[in-house]
């Protein structure tokens, strides 16, 4: 295959496309009736026919961006299928609008060659690439050698690109693990990467935590999410193993402006006052870390230099212990929360977004404790989901809250939040935090000959 | 590029269907010896034949031993398989063996003492046009098909001290020997599986079985020597089948499939078997024995690895080295777990914690995806 050539997913309709009728104009149209732009356009416009067809779509009127903060498509862009893109100052899938599903996987680093980490972050950078845009991994998922396994899964052939963000973070085992610096990386440690402190009430299993690296797959169709979590793993064996994995629905926060919060298994809207995607002040000031940041006296001393543009990410998985839950009284729900569960505002407020009391709450309050404005007014960029493993063996539903929160500096923002709600918040009768992890989430991938993490290791 | 591999590809496919067209079959007439027949005379340190060029089609070789031991003649193709064999040729006697043959390079073998490799002459067939063939890839699937025999000759008289045992009702005896009985076994699986028949009566599962198949074969005889702790009323039969079942293994294991492919595709499936029942505990999972299977299938995966590495290193260098690599990676990881270098008795699988387990699964995904590739570096 000639470089350059790309094996698509979806070749039927590609190939219908190349007869000239391409199903993609007609098909994918949005509410308003506005043609989107083709798939085949909206690959080669890049971040700026993504951008047009969610304006011309009606959807919010959002600045252009071409810092590849997750391009600005909104629900429009969602229906559509259509790709984000990949290369930008800041990683996708950070302040990308939520999709609706999320696959994340930990991985353990298993080589000690530094060589061999650079290369697989390479590989794993051109398998994004071409994943995000819709396309399959190498040489596809058939028409090679009958005798060797295709290049590409396969189960992605045929969907779009689902606005697929692939997002990939270092893990505090990449730095030292068990007291040695495997890659002369100890030193590069962000002091806003610390471990967490033992939060009371933390059931920790370590089957569930933890990892050197991570790769957060979100996308509106989980097939697409799983396909890519999937294709890196493989790529990876031998250089990394996966050490669990979590696959989310229903995502519990937005970062869209004006959108309905969605509801947790709680059936509360939680995450009301979540950074928005416009919000560019916020996401500078809370997010995106600088160059000067990540000194001081966290368990890491490294500047983070290397972490100009990137960002910090909490990921916990909360079980919710959801039976005992649905059998306490609707004021005690609301009591817990400090909002009610219909609007979703706060108490002795009318609307979801008016501004809350919270001296009208409950100290134990779940908003109370965690609001900004109780932590000197720091924020988090959350975008969890919900998740259900099945069932528990006990006939419970193993189900909760997969929390994903990104931040300038832990240390700030998730370990005193974290600390406050874990002494005092009356949600903690019915939830459990059972896996946690924290990651230096790099800057994102600038053009075709960078790659993830380039900053670091080159 | 894709074309041009594809074309290989294909030619090596059609080459390999050509040579599967061709069969072998002992004669059952005497009738049709004519003066077109190859005469062998067989002696106890020679194997003379009258000619070693002769035409495609219906070909006869009348055989007769001059020496002074039991022999066996063979036609063999390039690689070894068997095109046609004769056994137990005794001394001074004449047998006739007949084949339909296609035009290509054979060999002809007499075994004096039914043993080795035996005294081989180097026959042409004309005619036609004879199927295109890879000298070294011959080697490869002939030194693999050595391979394979050798380690069903040398099981047979180790599956005897198993079975030997339980006839006895000594259970501890046959506790002890169980697991040295499965290890040539299972570093060849692929091609045992490849016969279809004996795999299902000598190594299937409770769980493999389907309905109305009757379990017999190692693995009921392992249940009832860990879980049930006694012998069955008929323990003595089901070891009298194991025997009969793995001599028959034995004996049509130089008649088996092997292409270069196969064996790469093999050493896939041996990983695989290794992924999917030792690393769960599945496969032994009455003696706990599965990391002395893991170890043979690891073996299995690296001879026919070892075998084509001369064609891989062309074509794929690193694909060479990183399966290098990983081999000794995942053989070190395994030596954690045995007495010495050369012992194959591993540690009882329920003491391997879910941690190691995890290890040891993260190792046999390390090494089985790029064994995956290993097909393709052959042939292309």
């Amino acid at each position: 295959m000639a470089p350059g050539e790309s094996t698509e997913r979806g070749t039927d309709r590609d190939n219908t496309a190349e007869r000239g009728t391409d199903r993609d104009d007609t098909a994918v149209r949005d509410a308003a009736g506005t043609p989107a732009p083709s798939r085949r356009a909206l690959l080669g416009w890049g971040g700026a026919g993504l951008a047009l067809g969610a304006a011309a779509a009606g959807g919010a009127a959002v600045a252009l961006r071409g810092d590849g903060g997750g391009g600005d498509a909104t629900g429009t862009a969602a229906d559509s299928g259509a790709a984000v893109p990949f290369h930008g100052r800041h990683q996708a899938g950070i302040a990308t609008p939520v999709q609706d599903r999320l696959h994340f996987a930990a991985f353990d680093v298993t080589t000690g060659d530094r060589a061999e980490l650079v290369q697989l972050l390479k590989d794993w950078t051109r398998a994004a690439e071409r994943m995000t845009a819709g396309h399959a991994v190498g040489d596809g998922a058939y028409g090679g050698l009958p005798e060797a396994p295709p290049d590409d899964t396969g189960e992605a052939l045929g969907l779009k690109p689902s606005r697929l963000t692939l997002t990939v973070g270092f893990g505090p085992g990449l730095f030292t693990k068990d007291g040695e610096d495997r890659f002369g990386l100890a030193r590069h440690r962000p002091a806003a990467l610390p471990d967490l402190p033992r939060f009371p009430g933390d059931n920790l299993d370590p089957a569930r935590g933890g990892g050197d690296l991570c790769v957060q797959a979100c996308a509106d169709d989980p097939q697409v999410a799983v396909h890519a979590i999937r294709n890196l793993a493989r790529i990876g064996f031998g250089k990394v193993a996966v050490r669990w994995s979590q696959l989310g629905f229903g995502k519990t926060s937005s970062t869209t402006p004006g959108a309905q919060t969605p509801r947790n298994l709680f059936g509360f809207k939680d995450g009301t006052s979540n950074i928005a995607v416009t919000e560019t002040d916020a996401l500078d000031r809370y997010v995106w870390a600088t160059a000067k940041d990540g000194s001081g006296s966290g368990s890491g001393t490294g500047g983070g230099e290397w972490m100009a543009d990137g960002s910090y990410l909490v990921a916990r998985r909360i079980s919710m212990r959801i039976e005992s839950w649905d059998r306490t009284s609707l004021q005690e729900q609301e009591d817990i929360f400090g909002r009610d569960k219909g609007e979703g505002a706060a108490v002795g407020k009318a609307h979801e977004h008016d501004k809350p009391n919270l001296k009208a709450m409950l100290p134990t309050a779940h908003v109370r404790l965690a609001h900004p404005d109780s932590h000197h007014g720091v924020r988090m960029l959350r975008r969890g989901y919900s998740f259900t493993d099945g069932t528990d063996g006990l006939g419970r539903l193993d189900a909760g809250l997969f929390f994903l929160a990104y931040q300038r500096d832990i240390r700030d923002a998730f370990i005193p939040v974290q600390r406050s709600l874990a002494r005092s918040d009356a949600l903690n009768e019915y939830i459990q935090h059972v896996g946690s992890a924290v990651f230096a989430i790099p800057p994102g991938v600038r053009d075709k000959d960078d790659w993830w993490g380039r900053t670091l290791l080159s | 590029m894709r074309p041009a591999r594809l074309s290989v590809v294909t030619a090596t496919t059609v080459a390999v269907a050509a040579l599967a067209t061709v069969t072998g079959c002992t004669a059952k007439s005497d009738s049709t010896a004519g003066d077109g027949a190859v005469q062998v005379i067989a002696k106890d340190d020679a194997c003379e034949v009258s000619k070693t060029e002769f035409p495609s089609g219906h070909v006869e070789l009348a055989v007769e031993n001059k020496g002074s031991k039991v022999t066996e003649v063979y036609l063999l193709f390039p690689d070894d398989r068997i095109v046609t064999e004769r056994e137990n040729i005794g001394p001074g006697t004449k047998a006739k063996i007949t084949a339909e043959v296609k035009a290509g390079s054979y060999e002809i073998a007499c075994k004096p003492g039914m043993k080795g490799k035996g005294i081989r002459q180097k026959v042409t067939v004309t005619g036609g046009t004879a199927a295109k063939r890879s000298p070294e890839m011959d080697a490869a699937v002939a030194a693999y098909r050595t391979y394979v025999q050798e380690q069903a000759d040398e099981t047979l008289p180790k599956v005897k001290v198993f079975t030997d045992a339980v006839r006895a009702g000594n259970i501890e005896a046959a506790k002890k020997a169980y697991a040295p009985s499965r290890i040539g076994w299972e570093r060849t699986e692929p091609v045992a599986e490849s016969f279809g028949d004996i795999d299902p009566k000598v190594d299937t599962r409770a769980d493999g079985l389907e309905a109305g198949q009757k379990w017999t074969g190692w693995h009921r005889l392992e249940k009832e020597l860990w879980q049930d702790k006694k012998l069955g009323a008929d323990a003595k039969t089901l070891a009298d089948e194991l025997d009969k079942d793995l001599l028959d293994w034995q004996k049509r294991v130089g008649r088996a499939e092997i292409t270069p492919t196969s064996m790469a595709n093999g050493a896939k499936e041996l990983l695989d078997e290794v992924a999917s029942g030792k690393v769960t505990g599945e496969e032994e999972r009455y003696s706990h024995t599965d990391l002395v299977d893991f170890k043979a299938n690891v073996e299995g995966a690296e001879k026919s690895f070892e075998l084509l590495k001369p064609v891989a290193q062309k074509n794929e260098p690193a694909l060479v080295t990183e399966l290098d690599k990983q081999f000794a990676a995942l053989n070190t990881l395994l030596d954690k777990y045995r007495d010495g270098a050369d012992s194959y008795e591993f540690t009882s699988y329920e003491k391997v914690t879910k941690a190691q387990r995890k290890e040891l699964s993260d190792g046999v995904n390390a090494l089985a995806e790029p064994l995956s590739k290993l097909a393709a570096a052959v042939v292309k």
